[in-house]
């Protein structure tokens, strides 16, 4: 790459290699189309979309509120519950796994490696899984689907706020050391106050993400509005189905706004 | 308010009101009691379900490993997967990024409502489009390609306009000077200035879609997500974490090789 600099004239050479690298990039996908197995599609699948889209073009607008429960507003309700303290709770829990991950907190490289390798081993683990396993243990209740959001969302904070941490103004923290204060102190008055706003403004990005997660949570009975559109879909109520998706839409859309108008004045 | 301590004032500053900062803590507070309400989520029932799922752990191990050799099939579905609906999506999110973009496409009525469609689809999780599909398509790896690549679609032509946004344009006056038509602008000053950057999209698009296609069998749409439902429903939590580990190291090789290939590229 240095040479281009001194002969820019001259063509780049080319990749010595890069028949090799186009016949494997062709091996893989030869073996990626063989290995599906496409039996044709269904006859009734452009009769079910077109039944879908007129669905979402004529919802049922009736089911938006229904007197007796179990309607559109309370499990869009549920959906947010469920992401604002799955938020909550992750928030709490990710900040000392923030401050171990952290590596210009921690005296040696092999604590905060350490802690970053925990962050990413539960950032790949799905929250739906985890959803699974709480179902397990606390049944089938949004509780669950609370729990799952709560400890998936740990991996992703925790290193967020680690590089937080990390790209922090070391003057303050040297100011106080300086003048005598205690640990507790410094944490309180030079690191606090610089990585909060940049703490709220990932939270607020988490609780977007949540929120997304939260409706699918539904799914395998976790809570929130992904166990009525499951019903809807299995029952083939295509108006019900539309009503639904309209609903998460808006409000995603919705949270976005608001929370990105937050994060703009935060940061 | 006398006119003495408005000059005092001046001199010496109030501290900033706190009554906002206490509104705000009682309002998250509220919020977060209403949603504990809402969700019933209680500390005690924390506390009387922890021992199921200590519980549950324990039965997870030791993992059994020989269940490795029934879901290898299923693994490579899910990476088969992966790589067909991010290409798929990624050859789509071209053409509607460079709509998008508001240094290639000038028309205001042209970009605005292409990227407010782009954010209609980035809405909808992958999971829910895949049920979707799979009442559509019926039961099957297909339905789970869609998904992803309608996921895939939306994310890339995303990541792709913002960097075409920012793409030197230079090339571009050079290329009109000369008298370029449109598809040779794109091809001469275009895509040479964001081929790289396109190409660690799709590599991170894929990262994401080895993950989501590997919980897309929970709805019926292919892949290894089916047998999580297997395992739990028969209580052989043992072979569930195999699973969980086998996904957990797949992932984790993708990532690397993935990260390594987009270090090189940009």
């Amino acid at each position: 790459m240095s040479k281009l600099g001194n002969a820019s004239i001259r063509r780049p050479k080319k990749n010595h290699y890069r028949w090799l690298i186009l016949a494997a990039v062709i091996a893989v996908y030869v073996w990626a189309i063989a290995g599906v197995p496409f039996n044709g599609i269904k006859e009734t699948a452009g009769q079910i979309s077109r039944a879908i889209l007129s669905g979402l073009l004529s919802p049922d607008w009736g089911y938006v509120y229904l007197p007796e429960g179990e309607d559109l507003l309370r499990g869009l309700l549920d959906t947010l519950a469920i992401s604002v303290l799955g938020t909550a709770i992750s928030t709490v829990i990710c900040i000392p796994f923030a401050f171990w991950a952290a590596s210009n907190l921690s005296r040696t490289r092999l604590i905060s490696s350490s802690g970053k390798l925990l962050l990413s081993v539960i950032r790949t683990f799905p929250e739906i899984i985890m959803a699974l396993l709480f179902i397990k243990a606390v049944g089938p209740v949004a509780f669950a689907g609370v729990l799952a959001l709560g400890l998936h969302s740990v991996g992703m904070l925790g290193k967020l706020f680690a590089d937080e941490i990390e790209n922090m103004d070391k003057g303050p923290v040297e100011a106080l050391t300086a003048s005598g204060a205690n640990r507790l102190q410094i944490l309180w008055f030079a690191v606090l106050p610089q990585v909060l706003p940049g703490f709220l403004s990932y939270m607020l990005y988490r609780f977007e993400i949540n929120v997304r997660s939260a409706t699918i949570l539904g799914i395998i009975g976790a809570g929130g509005i992904g166990t009525p559109l499951i019903f809807a879909l299995s029952s083939r109520s295509w108006d019900r189905v539309g009503i639904i998706l309209l609903g998460i839409i808006v409000m995603i859309t919705l949270i976005d706004w608001i929370s990105g108008a937050i994060r703009k004045k935060l940061v | 308010m006398s006119g003495n301590q408005h000059t005092e004032r001046r001199v010496r500053p109030q501290a900033p009101g706190r009554l906002k900062h206490y509104m705000t803590v009682v309002l998250v507070l509220l919020l977060l009691w209403g949603s504990a309400v809402q969700t019933e989520s209680t500390l005690s029932e924390l506390i009387e379900g922890l021992p199921n799922v200590l519980d549950l752990i324990r039965q997870m191990f030791p993992p059994k490993w020989s269940y490795v050799r029934h879901i290898t099939d299923a693994m490579l579905d899910t990476i088969r997967m992966a790589l067909l609906g991010t290409t798929i999506g990624a050859i789509a999110a071209l053409p509607v990024a460079v709509l998008s973009a508001s240094n290639l496409t000038r028309t205001r009525w042209i970009y605005m409502p292409v990227r407010f469609l782009l954010n209609l689809v980035r809405t909808i999780p992958d999971l829910l489009m895949a049920a979707i599909f799979v009442a559509i398509f019926g039961l099957g790896p297909l339905p789970g390609i869609f998904a992803l690549a309608v996921f895939s679609f939306g994310l890339i032509a995303k990541l792709t306009y913002e960097a075409l946004e920012t793409i030197d344009r230079g090339p571009l006056e050079a290329m009109t000077a000369v008298g370029a038509n449109y598809l040779q602008l794109i091809a001469y000053s275009v895509i040479p200035q964001i081929q790289a950057h396109f190409a660690s999209y799709v590599l991170y698009t894929f990262e994401i879609n080895v993950r989501a296609a590997a919980i897309l069998g929970l709805v019926g749409a292919g892949g290894i997500g089916l047998y999580y439902e297997v395992t739990l429903g028969y209580l052989e939590y043992n072979k569930t974490s195999v699973i969980i580990l086998f996904t957990l190291a797949i992932v984790l090789i993708i990532d690397y090789l993935s990260s390594k290939l987009r270090e090189k590229l940009l």
